[in-house]
């Protein structure tokens, strides 16, 4: 019963970043480095809060998250894409703009309770032991994180134009030289990306909690960019990183509540050390290889 | 894409001067537009945000106080961008300088020696330093992101100061709030004018802006960063080490933030809590790219950027907005700037529609 | 219908009046050309004379300012690369549009306007890479593949659209001269089944054994439409550059002491995918040009940043003026009297955005009086900046301009100044005339051959064969990371070379009877 208990805490942990991580991971495939997550993130749970506490539907509300992630993306998009602009102070104003955007939206609605987002209840599987609840009976949210999971595998690797998108975050002038359209690619997945973030923020506060605070990611958005790194641009290895980090997080709640005198802000700052010590193992061990080429670098084409 | 950008065959001068003031108008027409949003008069909205904190003494150098830390970071980060690494921490080492230079003060406390408040300085700039290493490090020897390090550093430091100030370093005669003692008059920043608010802090960031533009503009040092950060393989070329060059820029940029942080809570705070900043780190790096990266524009950015706070901060009072305001308008001032920046080097041009090909008929 | 040329041939291609302007600089200046089935047609000019322009238009990569085009007899508009191919045009860039990370198979589906399973185009792929000569294997990746396999997928992806005009830019610029001779029975083979050929390049003896006709162009114009096999190297080079081209002054080298030594020479690659360097071996004496001759991508930029000091290499390994040197960064082999060009002259041998004068200061902050107490003094570096544009005719536009405005040439000849400046007692060039306009190429090869005949020891590292026999007086050749034995000039033929740089051992190449 207990790790059934932690193994579904887990979940719930690791989802918000599962789907963040999933988006930036097909933006950075184009080559676009967007680290305005956090931003788009916390926009996603700000409107997706205020929405499904004004329609009274939590997938209202999630969708609500996706079109506020998205359109900040597309801020994003009209930038780097359509001003060539540096894109990591880009990500940085994006995500400084989130943050306070989401504030005001949310401000009237600070303090507000709804219910959280219903579990599924299927007859007979929901009820099995210990398989149950975990695989059965989820939250909406969770379906959707692991059917992005699959959808995004299939899309990039099994797919002429998953296949178009890789070759223009290797090479964009080789690309754009073959008559591909490299900036609409990288706006669609750059939207893409944004309303996943989007919907990670809105299951914050949808489901995680059912309540909306200020900066309520509480830096997930960032840890997500570093799973994306961790990862290596795999599906499979984010989706291993992101449990794994759920599986901390937990973890350091857990110990803080054992009562060992370990001061409650050490472990809080585990999860951040961790994703430190993530970073530091994952580049050491792979060097260049995997990197999308042409990560970060502004492409604008001759016309 | 409706926009056509044509590069430019040399980067136009004129918009290199005219692209930060057309941000600042640009967030002005902007700030305008959210005002109305939020149920405020534009206008009012306006006079209270940034003419009103021009209006009398007091906040005139109230807002010299406020740009200190601002300019004085953003130097420091201004060293950094132009080295291409990307200091996103300067917020953690703020904290870690503020902590650092914070406990000589209390171990020194009530001794009312001359040099505590040298000590603390000194440490505050170390401490930076030392926390800013930790990321520069982690980059040169592994290869791990700067961006994404510093800035998990910064919600350790946060973690860190909470953890001081309600635990072991919690006045005990405080009524359990989460505070330090209050510094004593030996590690107080002195005052310049008695009666006023401008403190030997705010000498000390323009020494920084000076100091800067010498180094950046005159060294070889100096050269050599821009070098590195423009070109890595012709920064080899010419025998400089970029990996002395991370560290080097890292430690310049976590000094000065270190020292910004410590003066702060030796000056206007007095002693140390657990917000120390309304994100100072974050906003000086849009203080670095209003100002272009060049010490003497991050001068004048930090004024810009200060009146914001101080504007937001009014308005709070005055018309009860929100200062996630000030938030917003901080980040559509950054768009502002990159887009205006793009002046620079390009040319813009809406695109026109393109005739449709006629197959050829044998 | 289509015009009947002269011999009654039908042109497949007509351009006329083709304009194209990049800001103040016009590229194409009317430009009119034709070219007629089965034929393979040059286009001939040099570095910056508009060929590769035209060429873009020509594929609908860029669209003309003005002018007209006729395919078969039709007009029409080409509006982008899609409907050339749609067309019958294909074309084998210079500069190939591959992708590293992905597979041969993936590299050639990205460039087919259909949708068909990788499988499908793997097996087309093995089709007509047996059909023509150019063996590939679908399932490798590109990051794999050598320089000249490269280009076969840009040809195969190429013909797997059936096009009836092929335009080639500069193909064997990257190929050892055998190679080049397959590749001219594939073009003659394709020509043979009434495809057109546009064929670009520089190179006037490629075009006589090749092409019947020849379009020239200079500075953005068409200068002559000849027939090719009528006219002489010269006569094609005196049209390509408007005077006669000057030949290089040098006499016989005395050489003297050893200023380079290479002794067995092994390094690791120094990227995922960089090359290894094993058992090199050379001695470059005082007054003689030793010239190391390969095909890109044979470990000439290694082989350089080892010299440079860029990489450090055992300390025994590389001995300047007698001394060891192997551990010595950029800036101490540079205060031993040794100087350096890099291939890349933006990015590498200098920084685009800075200014000529910041650019001197590069490589003498170190040695050239232009620092004092770790301050800047931009007065004298403005000064020497000046002494380089002036002795070297470097033409810019105001008086210290950045080095991004500057033309190849122009750049290359400061980069190029600005250590022959420095008095070196060693020189080492990797390509010190790649992508550079004729006169600046003459220009930067005599200041060379001066330098030696001055007493320094020049290395130079060069794809250009016809440049290497102009100024060389002793040639080795790099091939796969290993260097052969550095033999005089006259003892070397074209074809030894050749198989050399294709990686034969050099005791099973004959000896050519002849040195022509």
């Amino acid at each position: 019963m207990f790790l059934e208990a932690i193994l579904l805490t887990v979940i719930t942990a690791s989802t918000p970043l599962l789907m963040a991580a999933l988006g930036e991971l097909v933006v950075e495939r184009s080559g676009v480095l967007n680290l305005g997550v956090e931003g788009m993130m916390v926009m996603g749970a700000s409107c997706g809060f205020v929405a499904a506490i004004l329609t009274g539907s939590t997938i209202l509300g999630a969708l609500a998250g996706v079109v506020a992630g998205a359109a900040l993306a597309a801020i994003f998009a009209l930038m780097t894409l359509g001003f060539a602009a540096n894109q990591v102070a880009s990500g940085l104003a994006l995500t400084i703009l989130g943050l306070g955007l989401s504030g005001l939206i949310g401000a009237d609605f600070v303090g507000t309770q709804r219910d959280p987002a219903p579990k599924l209840a299927v007859a007979g599987l929901t009820d099995l032991p210990f398989i149950g609840p975990v695989l059965f009976g989820e939250d909406g949210f969770v379906y959707a994180s692991l059917a992005l999971l699959l959808g995004v595998s299939w899309f990039l690797w099994r797919t002429r134009t998953g296949l178009m998108l890789r070759a223009i975050g290797d090479n964009p002038v080789s690309a754009h030289a073959l008559g591909h359209k490299v900036l609409r690619v990288r706006l669609l997945a750059i939207l893409f990306g944004g309303g996943c973030a989007g919907l990670a923020g809105a299951y914050l506060s949808l489901a995680y909690t059912p309540f909306w605070v200020r900066g309520m990611t509480a830096g997930r958005g960032w840890i997500a960019l570093a799973l994306v790194v961790f990862s290596s641009w795999v599906p499979w290895r984010l989706a291993l990183g992101a449990y794994l980090f759920g599986a901390v997080t937990i973890l350091q709640l857990h110990v803080q509540g054992f009562g060992l005198g370990i001061p409650s802000q050490l472990m809080s700052s585990l999860p951040y050390l961790a994703t430190i010590l993530v970073l530091v193992a994952i580049s050491r061990a792979r060097g260049r290889g995997a990197t999308p080429g042409s990560l970060g670098t502004p492409f604008v084409p001759d016309h | 894409m409706p926009i056509e950008l044509e590069r430019r065959s040399e980067p136009s001068r004129a918009m290199m001067l005219a692209s930060p003031a057309i941000a600042v108008v640009l967030t002005i027409a902007a700030a305008a537009a959210l005002l109305a949003a939020v149920g405020v008069n534009p206008l009012r909205g306006l006079a209270v945000y940034f003419i009103e904190p021009l209006g009398t003494s007091w906040s005139l150098q109230e807002l010299a106080v406020k740009a200190s830390p601002l300019v004085m970071i953003a130097v420091g980060l201004a060293v950094c961008f132009r080295a291409n690494t990307w200091n996103i921490g300067a917020e953690g080492q703020y904290l870690a300088g503020a902590m650092l230079g914070g406990w000589f003060a209390l171990a020194y406390h009530a001794t009312g020696a001359w040099w505590v408040l040298p000590g603390m300085l000194l440490l505050g700039a170390l401490g930076g330093v030392l926390y800013a290493l930790l990321p520069a490090v982690l980059r040169v020897l592994f290869g791990a992101s700067e961006i994404l390090t510093s800035l998990m550093l910064v919600y350790v430091a946060q973690f860190a100061l909470d953890y001081l100030v309600r635990g072991p370093w919690r006045d005990p005669h405080g009524f359990n709030f989460p505070q330090t003692v209050t510094f004593e008059p030996a590690a107080t920043m002195p005052l310049l004018l008695s009666g006023g608010r401008l403190h030997v802090g705010v000498l000390l960031a323009l020494l920084a802006v000076a100091v800067a533009v010498v180094f950046l503009g005159t060294t070889l040092r100096g050269f050599e960063l821009r070098v590195v950060g423009m070109a890595p393989r012709a920064g080899r070329f010419a025998g400089f080490d970029d990996r002395r060059d991370i560290l080097l820029a890292f430690a310049v940029s976590g000094a000065l933030a270190g020292l910004a942080g410590i003066i702060e809570v030796a000056g206007p705070i007095g002693q140390l809590l657990p917000n120390l900043s309304p994100g100072y780190g974050f906003a000086a790096i849009i203080v670095a790219f209003l100002g272009r990266l060049n010490p003497l524009g991050i001068l004048v950015a930090g004024f810009v950027l200060a009146l914001s706070y101080l504007g937001g901060e009014q308005a709070q009072i005055a018309l009860r907005v929100p200062l996630d305001l000030t938030i917003v308008l901080q980040g559509v001032l950054l768009f502002c700037v990159l887009a205006c920046d793009t002046l620079i080097l390009y040319r813009v041009r809406l695109l026109r529609l393109r005739h449709r090909t006629v197959p050829g008929v044998p | 219908m289509a015009e009947a040329a002269p011999g009654g041939r039908r042109r497949v291609l007509e351009a006329r009046g083709i304009v194209k302007r990049f800001g103040d600089l016009v590229a194409n200046d009317h430009i009119d050309l034709a070219v007629e089935e089965g034929a393979i047609h040059a286009l001939l000019g040099e570095n910056g004379a508009g060929k590769s322009t035209l060429v873009k238009v020509l594929y609908g990569a860029l669209q003309p300012d003005d002018g007209e085009i006729f395919w078969q007899g039709a007009k029409v508009e080409i509006a982008s690369p899609a409907v050339a191919r749609a067309l019958g045009i294909g074309m084998v860039f210079q500069h190939f549009s591959l992708f590293d990370a992905l597979t041969v198979a993936e590299n050639v589906a990205l460039g087919l306007p259909t949708r068909e399973p990788l499988r499908a185009i793997a097996a087309r792929i093995r089709e007509i890479s047996a059909a023509f000569g150019l063996p590939l294997d679908p399932a490798r990746y590109v990051h794999d593949l050598s320089v000249g396999e490269r280009q076969r997928i840009e040809i195969v992806r190429c013909l797997l659209q059936d096009p009836k005009l092929i335009i080639m830019d500069e193909p064997t610029s990257v190929l050892t001269p055998q190679e080049a001779d397959q590749l001219f029975e594939t073009l003659e083979r394709l020509a043979g089944e009434g495809r057109a050929i546009l064929y670009i390049t520089h190179r006037l003896e490629e075009v006589r054994r090749l092409c019947e006709r020849a379009t020239v162009l200079r500075q953005g114009r068409v200068v002559a439409g000849v027939s090719a096999r009528a006219e002489t190297a010269a006569s094609l080079a005196r049209l390509m550059v408007g005077s006669d081209v000057k030949a290089i002054e040098r006499q016989a080298a005395r050489a003297g002491a050893p200023l380079l030594e290479l002794r067995r020479l092994s390094l690791p690659p120094d990227r995922v995918l960089g090359m290894a360097l094993a058992d090199v071996s050379l001695i470059v004496r005082a007054g003689e040009i030793v010239a190391i001759a390969g095909v890109a991508g044979n470990g000439q930029g290694e082989l350089f940043t080892a010299l440079s000091g860029e990489r450090a290499s055992p300390a025994e390994a590389v001995l300047i003026d007698g001394r060891p040197a192997g551990q010595l960064g950029i800036t101490d082999r540079r205060r031993q009297g040794a100087a350096f060009v890099p291939e890349e002259r933006l990015g590498h041998g200098a920084v685009p955005r800075l200014t000529l004068s910041e650019n001197v200061l590069l490589s003498r902050h170190g040695s050239g009086g232009l620092t004092r107490l770790g301050f800047l003094l931009r007065q004298r570096a403005q000064r020497l900046s000046a002494e380089i544009c002036a002795a070297f005719d470097v033409r810019k536009s105001g008086r210290d301009p950045e080095a991004a405005s500057l033309s190849g040439g122009n750049l290359q000849k400061f980069v190029v100044g600005r250590e022959i400046l420095a008095r070196p007692r060693l020189l080492v060039v990797n390509q010190p005339s790649w992508g550079v306009d004729v006169g600046a190429a003459v220009t930067i090869r005599q200041a060379l051959v001066d330098l030696a005949a001055q007493g320094a020891a020049v290395l130079v590292i060069s794809q250009d064969l016809d440049e290497i026999l102009e100024i060389a007086d002793r040639i080795a050749v790099i091939s796969h990371g290993r260097l052969s034995e550095a033999l005089p000039a006259l003892s070397l033929s074209l074809e030894r070379i050749g198989l050399l740089m294709g990686g034969a051992h050099p005791d099973r190449v004959p000896e050519a009877v002849d040195a022509d």
